[in-house]
């Protein structure tokens, strides 16, 4: 008989091997299943992870990591902060298309001129967006006690008809044919959010990721306010205690993680994808969540599972064209990351022993 | 995007040694919006590639990435497959525009073929099919065997080609049945079979019994197969795994004949920038078999419609046809041009509702 008993103390090493064990875990059971769809397991595994990084066009995937990757860590730590608080924001995608609307919006209400402020507008304007749309279920649950997940879930739903309702009336790029869409961001100067570095894929998005990682790693461990989440989310009565105000935590994470979801957005309507179309948004909001619990709640961690995601989506797609394997190999095997992940979660607040059974 | 030159140099670089590595076998890739097993859209473009391979056998390899989201992912995929040596690169979606056309540029020397998009430039071409005569055959067939007069349309998006579509499935159920209304619900979907099935549903609950889809799954043939007395035609592709009832016939995309003969024009290095429409004339369009579901008498009128189409004698947007706000369109026995249906954002006269904008 095997028992699960419960730590004392949750577990610190088993807490940072667990995404570790996970990984290697994935890669095996991975590797079993490209086995039994008849590919070689260690050329598919190689392909997903060492392509991107060290394969012949390198050059090309390197950049193209860190613009997959930059909106799911913008996204992510924002996530991060209110889940750490138990404030659950399910709606990031929401927020995400949101941010995209108003700061496409607000570049394009001065097209076609040129200015260096428009960009600077752009981008109050895509924060401000998803900052309103994550405030929505954040004054709901303040002041009528709603569930958070449950609307800025749901605000999802509205924020892609309203995407859908732009792309074909209000950004519609009226030299488009009828087509919907808006104009292309990227031939407007002043509105793109160009690569800083020519072939880098450093855009602003992720230079704005990288500083909101650190600014998240010192928030939390610097500042009252990280504090007061840490509290509240370990242990709600002891903060109460402490003089959190919830109503005021509620409105601050909620209102954060939309703003970064709306700058999310907003970096990349201006930069990789250029138009505000019904089919702007590919779920970084959702997949977000993942890379959140996946980097631990914690902002490197965040940082370095926003880049393992980003892998396995470059690499997938490679070993797709590459190798033959189906796309849906690939999501189970973006899927298995996650299932053991939360597996071997177990094991950092439960040891398993060997127990002798009874006699009744 | 910008590139550096790091990138075109490499690029073309990769150019020459492939062309050198490669001499004989011409590499052609294919990026999906769909799965392969969608049913419908992206498994008929699979079928075409697949016929590229058996045509051309070891001469030839092909590639292709399902699934892929139309914006910078679908940038990322064929510039993937440029750099991996392909010759030729077939993007089977609308979204996939104006990626298609940034890629282009990096790319002078690979080929690049554009399903349903307006955009050319010296190595983009763009292609697509007269769906809109496979939808008179289906308006005629649908307006005669409706008997609650109502007829669910599934659009995917407002844009021209599915405007086009619902247009041409009026016209010729009208025709036959002058009491017939069209209820259309918009997806904002290629390819969503949840709400797909939602759309049926309710379409069917406000009675409709018979059913028309511009999307890509079998949701809404299981979903009328599950209401019991409605009428489908398959989307695309044949979907005959629902005949004879729900799905009475179907559109069939055939590319394979296109794919086939651009492939060989890209061997032989004789490819040009084209601007393909092709219908059931030079059958790009196929009607699937109407099955023994619709009467003798419709089957054969329907076959009639088709061949006068086939032959060229009949255009489904003959005149006298009128806008919906009711101003003069087409005159009697006037023929629409192909720029106006290119760009078609109008509903003719006596369809409901308006067109999202």
């Amino acid at each position: 008989m095997i028992v699960l008993e419960k730590r004392p103390q949750p577990s610190k090493a088993w807490s940072y091997a667990t995404p570790l064990v996970a990984v290697v875990a994935t890669m095996i059971f991975g590797g079993v299943l490209f086995a039994i769809l008849g590919k070689n397991p260690i050329e598919a595994i190689g392909t997903i992870f060492w392509e991107p990084l060290f394969g012949e066009f390198a050059f090309y995937y390197r950049p193209q990591l860190l613009v997959k990757g930059a909106p799911l860590v913008l996204i992510a730590i924002g996530l991060s902060l209110g889940f750490r608080a138990g404030i659950w924001n399910i709606g990031a995608e929401g927020q995400y298309i949101m941010g995209a609307i108003f700061g496409a919006g607000a570049g394009l209400a001065f097209y076609p001129l040129e200015a260096w402020y428009i960009f600077p507008i752009m981008v109050i304007a895509g924060a401000f967006g998803g900052w309103l749309w994550a405030m929505i279920p954040a004054f709901l649950k303040v002041r009528f006690g709603t569930n958070e997940i449950l609307v800025s879930l749901m605000l999802v739903y509205v924020a892609e008809q309203m995407l859908a309702s732009v792309s074909l009336g209000l950004l519609k790029n009226p030299e488009g044919f009828g087509f919907p869409g808006s104009r292309n961001l990227q031939s407007y100067d002043s509105a793109h959010n160009a690569e800083l570095i020519a072939g880098s894929g450093m855009h602003w998005g992720v230079v704005t990721a990288l500083i909101a990682v650190i600014f998240a790693y010192i928030l939390l461990n610097r500042h009252m306010l990280g504090f007061h989440i840490r509290l509240t989310g370990e242990a709600p009565r002891a903060a109460k205690f402490a003089g959190v105000n919830p109503a005021r935590l509620i409105l601050f994470c909620l209102g954060l993680s939309g703003a970064l979801a709306g700058l999310a957005g907003m970096f990349e309507v201006s930069g990789p994808s250029g138009v505000v179309s019904i089919d702007f948004n590919v779920g970084y909001g959702f997949t977000a969540i993942i890379v959140a619990f996946l980097g631990r709640l914690h902002p490197v961690g965040i940082l370095l599972a926003g880049g393992l995601m980003a892998l396995t989506y470059i690499g997938g797609e490679i070993a797709q064209s590459q190798l033959g394997l189906p796309a849906a190999a690939i999501q189970v095997f973006q899927g298995m990351l996650l299932f053991f992940l939360l597996a071997f979660d177990l094991l950092t607040n439960y040891r398993i022993r060997a127990a002798r059974s009874e006699v009744a | 995007m910008k590139f550096t030159s790091l990138l075109t140099s490499a690029a073309i670089a990769l150019g020459l040694a492939t062309g050198a590595v490669a001499q004989d076998k011409t590499k052609v890739g294919f990026v999906y919006v769909g799965p392969i097993g969608d049913g419908g859209w992206t498994y008929e473009h699979n079928k075409g590639r697949l016929a590229v391979e058996e045509h051309f056998g070891d001469k030839v390899e092909t590639v292709f990435v399902e699934s892929v989201p139309e914006g910078p992912d679908a940038e990322r995929v064929m510039t993937q497959m440029a750099l991996d040596g392909a010759d030729l690169i077939f993007t089977t979606s609308f979204g996939y525009m104006d990626p298609t056309i940034n890629v282009a540029k990096k790319f002078p020397d690979v080929k690049f073929e554009h399903a349903t998009g307006y955009k050319t430039a010296p190595n983009v071409s763009v292609y697509s099919a007269r769906f809109y005569e496979g939808r008179a055959v289906q308006g005629h067939i649908a307006g005669n065997m409706t008997e609650s007069n109502i007829i669910g349309y599934i659009g995917s998006y407002p844009i021209p080609e599915v405007i086009r579509g619902i247009n041409s499935a009026y016209i010729h159920a009208k025709k036959v049945n002058p009491d017939v209304e069209f209820k259309i619900v918009w997806a904002y979907t290629w390819f969503d079979p949840a709400k797909e099935a939602d759309a049926a549903t309710v379409l069917i609950e406000q009675g409709a019994d018979v059913i028309l889809q511009h999307t890509d799954s079998t949701a809404p043939q299981a979903a009328a197969q599950e209401a019991g007395n409605v009428v489908t035609f398959g989307q695309a592709s044949d979907m005959s795994e629902y005949a004879p009832f729900p799905r009475v016939s179907s559109i069939i995309d055939d590319w394979a004949p296109y794919y086939i003969a651009r492939t060989q024009a890209v061997m032989d290095g004789t490819w040009e920038t084209a601007n393909t429409w092709d219908g059931i004339r030079e059958g790009m369009v196929a009607i699937g078999e109407i099955s023994d579901a619709v009467p003798a008498n419709v089957k054969e009128e329907a076959l009639a419609l088709k061949a006068a189409m086939a032959a060229g004698e009949y255009h489904p947007f003959t005149g006298p046809l009128k806008k919906q706000d009711g101003s003069d369109w087409l005159a009697e026995g006037e023929v629409a041009d192909d720029g106006t249906l290119a760009g078609m954002n109008f509903y003719v006269e006596g369809l409901e509702g308006d067109i999202p904008q």
